[in-house]
C-alpha cells in the first residue's frame, strides 16, 4: 500500500495541452533593443508621432531604472538584449481585412486551442480579439459591436483610428515611469486591445481577448485600455497559452482601466501560460502591471483571475478608488505546483468618501511551488468611511510547498473599517482516504477539494469560463497524488 | 461474500490483529465487539484499505476477490463501505456534489451511465427524508459545522444512497444520544436487505438493542476469541469484558 503523501506527490504535474507550436513564415525583429529597435517598431505599425515620442520617453526612463528585487521570488536573471521585441506572422498585404483572409494555419491554432474565429462557429455572444505574438489577427463582431456604437479593436488599430481617444487615457492609469516592467512596456508594447463604451451603453456581449505566444526568443508585451464612460457596463475576459519551450519567455503586459460615473468594468482573467516542465525548466516570465481608476462617482471596478499557468506570476490588479461610493473588488485563485512561483495580490487605494473594496485570495500549492499573497489597503485621509474586507486562503497539497501572507494596510482616515481574516489548511490523508472510501480516486478527489476551495472565486467568473477554469485546475494538479 | 482467514496486521511493527478468522455471508449481520485498544478499528481501516498497516500473514477474500490486493477506491466501487467512527470536514464541497460524484464514480465502475440530475435529486431526497434529516444538509459543506449525531447520520445518508454490499460500522454509536442512536438505527436498519451485509463494530451493547444483530463475535488482543448469537452481547454486558480476556490469555 503506498502512503497518500507519495500519492500527493504524483498526482501533479501533467501535460500542458496548449504546448504545441505552430509554423508559420514570420516577421521577426533581431533580438536587441535600443532606440533604433522602437523608432522601426513604431513605423512599422505606422503610428502617429505622439507615440512614438511616448515610446522613446519611456525608454529613456527605464534605462535608468533597474528591476525590483522584493517579491518572494526566485528569479534567473533576465538579458534584455537577448529577445527579439517583434515578431508577427507575415501577411500578404497590410493586414487582413476580413477573417477569410487570415492565415488558415492561424485560425487552426486558435480552433485547436478552443477560441473558434471562423464565421460559422464563432462563440455565441463573445467577441474575441486574438493576439498572436505581437499582433491581433482577428477581432470577431465588431460591426455588431459598432452597431452599439462600442470600439473593441486592436490598439495598434485605435492608435490609428481614434487616435485622440487613445492619447488623451493611454499612460493616465499606469504611467510611463511607474515601474521597470510597465515602463519596458510603454517603450515596446506591440499589440493588445482597445475597448471604448460610449457613455449609457451596456455592452452586449462579453469581449475577450486571447493572447498566444508562439515564437521563440520573443517577448510578448502587450497593452490593454479600456475606457468606460459614464452609465456604461462591460464585462471583458482574457485568455492565455503558449508552446513549451526550455528559454523562459518574458510576458510584461499593462492593463489600464478607467471607469467613469456609474459605469462598472469586470475583468476577467484565465491565465495558462506555459509553466515550464516539472523539474521547473522553460516557463513564462508572467510580470504584468494591470490597475483600474475608478473616476467617477459610484463606478465600480471587479478584477477575477485564475492563475494556473507561467513560470513565474508576478502581478497585482489593482484599483484606484477616486470617484464617491465606488467599489473595487479583486478575486483571485492563484495555483502553482512544480517549481511555480506566484506572487500576486492587489492593491486597493481609497480616496473618495464612501469608497469600498473587497478582497478574496485563494492560493494552492502543491509539489515544490511557492505561493504568496501580497496585498496592500491604502485608505487617504479623505476617504471618509472607506470600507475593506480582505479574505486570504491558502490550500497546501502536499508538504514540499510553501505559502506566504504579506498584508499591508495604511490607514490615514480614523472611520476607516478595514478586516482581514487569512486561513492555511491543507488536503488531509483522512479527507483523501474518505474520498477514496466513496468511490473517489485520489485525484478526482483532490480535484474536488480544491475546486470547493475556489468557489467563491468561481462564481465571479462567466460561465463558460468559469467550467473551463475548473477543468483547468484539475489538469494543473493532475499528478499530484495517484 | 467476505471471508477473512487468519489475518495479521499492525501498524509501524507493533502486531495488532494476531490471526483473526470471520465468515460473512449475503445478508447476514455480524457484530463485533471488544474491550479498547483489541484491534477493532485495525479491522475496519484494513478491510477498506487505509494506508499504513502492514498485512504480515493472512487473507481477505471479498466476492472471490482478493480484497487487500485493491485500491481503496475499487474497494468502495465494488460495494465496501465505511462508516468511520470520525468523519471528516471537507469546506467548500457541498454533501449534494460529494454524493453524486461518488455515485457516478461507482456507476462509471459498473459500465453505468452518469445519473441524471433530475434523478439524482429525486433519489437522494428520498434518502434523506428516510434518515429525517432536513434537505438544507445537502446544500452544505460536507460535515462542516455538523454535530456528532449529524455526522453519523449523514455516513448513513451515504450509504443509502451508494447502496454498498458491504457495510462496515465503525463505532456507529459513539457520540449519539438516544435519540440520535434511534434514528440512525433506523436508517441502518432500512438498508438490510437478502444480499447485503453489515459488520458492526462497537464497544457498547446498546446498539444492539436496535440493530439486532444475527452473530457477535469478541474481539480481544487481535484475535475473535468467542462467538455466538445476540445473547452472547447480553452476557458481555453482564460480565464485562474481563470475562473473555481472561479465556484470551
Amino acid at each position: 500500500m503506498s502512503s497518500s503523501a507519495e500519492k500527493i506527490e504524483d498526482l501533479i504535474g501533467q501535460e500542458y495541452k496548449q504546448g504545441f507550436v505552430t509554423e508559420l513564415e514570420t516577421e521577426t525583429f533581431e533580438p536587441g533593443l535600443d532606440e533604433d529597435v522602437i523608432r522601426r517598431l513604431s513605423k512599422i505599425k505606422n503610428e502617429p508621432e505622439f507615440m512614438l515620442e511616448y515610446r522613446l520617453k519611456a525608454f529613456r526612463h527605464w534605462q535608468k531604472m533597474a528591476e525590483p528585487d522584493w517579491a518572494q521570488l526566485n528569479i534567473d536573471p533576465i538579458d534584455y538584449q537577448a529577445i527579439s521585441y517583434y515578431s508577427a506572422p507575415k501577411k500578404k498585404e497590410d493586414k487582413p481585412q476580413s477573417l477569410d483572409e487570415v492565415d488558415p494555419e492561424l485560425l487552426e491554432t486558435y480552433k485547436k486551442l478552443g477560441i473558434p474565429l471562423d464565421e460559422q462557429e464563432r462563440l455565441a455572444g463573445v467577441a474575441v480579439d486574438a493576439v498572436f505574438d505581437s499582433v491581433s489577427v482577428a477581432t470577431t463582431f465588431k460591426g455588431k459591436l459598432k452597431e452599439a456604437g462600442v470600439i473593441f479593436c486592436p490598439i495598434s488599430e485605435a492608435l490609428n483610428d481614434y487616435p485622440e481617444l487613445v492619447q488623451q487615457y493611454l499612460g493616465t492609469v499606469v504611467p510611463t515611469g511607474d515601474n521597470f516592467f510597465a515602463a519596458l512596456n510603454a517603450a515596446v508594447f506591440t499589440d493588445g486591445s482597445f475597448v471604448y463604451i460610449p457613455k449609457g451603453v451596456r455592452c452586449p456581449m462579453e469581449l475577450s481577448t486571447y493572447f498566444r505566444i508562439n515564437a521563440a526568443n520573443t517577448g510578448q508585451f502587450e497593452r490593454t485600455l479600456i475606457i468606460a464612460d459614464e452609465d456604461s457596463h462591460v464585462s471583458y475576459l482574457e485568455g492565455c497559452t503558449a508552446p513549451m519551450r526550455d528559454e523562459n519567455q518574458l510576458h510584461a503586459a499593462v492593463v489600464e482601466l478607467v471607469a467613469m460615473d456609474n459605469a462598472e468594468i469586470k475583468y476577467s482573467t484565465v491565465q495558462n501560460w506555459y509553466p515550464g516542465d516539472k523539474d521547473g525548466v522553460g516557463g513564462i516570465y508572467n510580470f504584468v502591471t494591470k490597475r483600474a481608476e475608478c473616476r467617477g462617482v459610484n463606478s465600480k471596478v471587479s478584477w477575477t483571475q485564475v492563475e494556473t499557468g507561467s513560470a513565474i506570476t508576478w502581478k497585482y490588479p489593482s484599483c484606484v478608488l477616486l470617484g464617491d461610493n465606488s467599489i473595487g473588488e479583486f478575486y483571485s485563485v492563484a495555483l502553482t505546483n512544480n517549481f511555480q512561483q506566484a506572487d500576486t495580490g492587489t492593491k486597493m487605494i481609497h480616496v473618495g468618501k464612501n469608497t469600498s473594496s473587497n478582497i478574496v485570495s485563494k492560493g494552492i500549492s502543491a509539489g515544490k511551488a511557492q505561493n504568496t499573497y501580497r496585498g496592500l489597503v491604502k485608505v487617504a485621509k479623505s476617504a471618509d468611511n472607506a470600507r475593506n474586507y480582505t479574505q486570504c486562503d491558502s490550500l497546501l497539497v502536499g508538504d514540499a510547498c510553501g505559502a506566504h501572507t504579506f498584508p499591508y494596510v495604511e490607514v490615514k482616515q480614523p472611520s476607516a473599517q478595514v478586516e482581514h481574516e487569512a486561513t492555511t489548511s491543507k488536503i488531509s490523508e483522512d479527507q483523501l482516504f474518505f474520498c477514496q472510501q466513496r468511490g473517489l480516486s485520489a485525484e478526482d478527489a483532490v480535484s474536488m477539494i480544491v475546486n470547493g476551495f475556489c468557489k467563491d472565486v468561481f462564481k465571479e467568473l462567466p460561465m463558460e469560463f468559469a467550467v473551463e477554469a475548473q477543468a483547468l485546475l484539475g489538469i494543473s494538479l493532475e499528478g499530484s497524488v495517484g | 461474500m467476505l471471508n477473512i482467514n487468519n489475518l495479521h496486521a499492525g501498524v509501524e511493527g507493533k502486531q495488532i490483529l494476531k490471526g483473526l478468522n470471520l465468515q460473512i455471508n449475503p445478508g447476514e449481520v455480524h457484530a463485533i465487539m471488544g474491550p479498547n485498544g483489541a484491534g477493532k478499528s485495525t479491522l475496519s481501516h484494513v478491510l477498506s484499505g487505509k494506508s499504513g498497516y502492514e498485512i504480515t500473514q493472512g487473507s481477505v477474500s471479498y466476492q472471490g476477490r482478493d480484497l487487500l490486493d485493491m485500491e481503496p477506491e475499487d474497494r468502495a466501487r465494488e460495494g465496501v463501505f465505511l462508516a468511520f467512527q470520525y468523519p471528516v470536514e471537507i469546506p467548500g464541497v457541498s454533501n449534494i456534489y460529494l454524493l453524486k460524484a461518488a455515485l457516478n464514480a461507482i456507476r462509471k465502475h459498473h459500465g453505468l451511465n452518469e445519473v441524471d440530475a433530475m434523478d439524482f435529486l429525486a433519489l437522494v431526497k428520498d434518502k434523506v427524508k428516510l434518515l429525517q434529516m432536513d434537505e438544507k444538509f445537502l446544500y452544505r459543506a460536507v460535515n462542516e459545522g455538523f454535530s456528532g449525531g449529524e455526522k453519523k447520520r449523514n455516513e448513513i445518508l451515504q450509504a443509502a444512497v451508494l447502496e454498498p454490499k458491504l457495510c462496515i460500522l465503525d463505532e456507529t454509536d459513539s457520540g449519539l444520544d438516544i435519540d440520535a442512536l434511534k434514528i440512525v438505527a433506523d436508517g441502518v436498519n432500512s438498508l438490510r436487505s437478502q444480499d447485503r451485509s453489515f459488520l458492526m463494530i462497537t464497544h457498547y451493547q446498546r446498539l444492539l438493542d436496535y440493530i439486532k444483530p444475527d452473530f457477535v463475535h469478541v474481539l480481544a488482543d487481535g484475535k475473535i476469541v468467542k462467538s455466538g448469537g445476540p445473547e452472547l452481547a447480553l452476557e458481555l454486558e453482564a460480565k464485562g469484558y474481563s470475562w473473555v480476556e481472561g479465556q484470551a490469555a
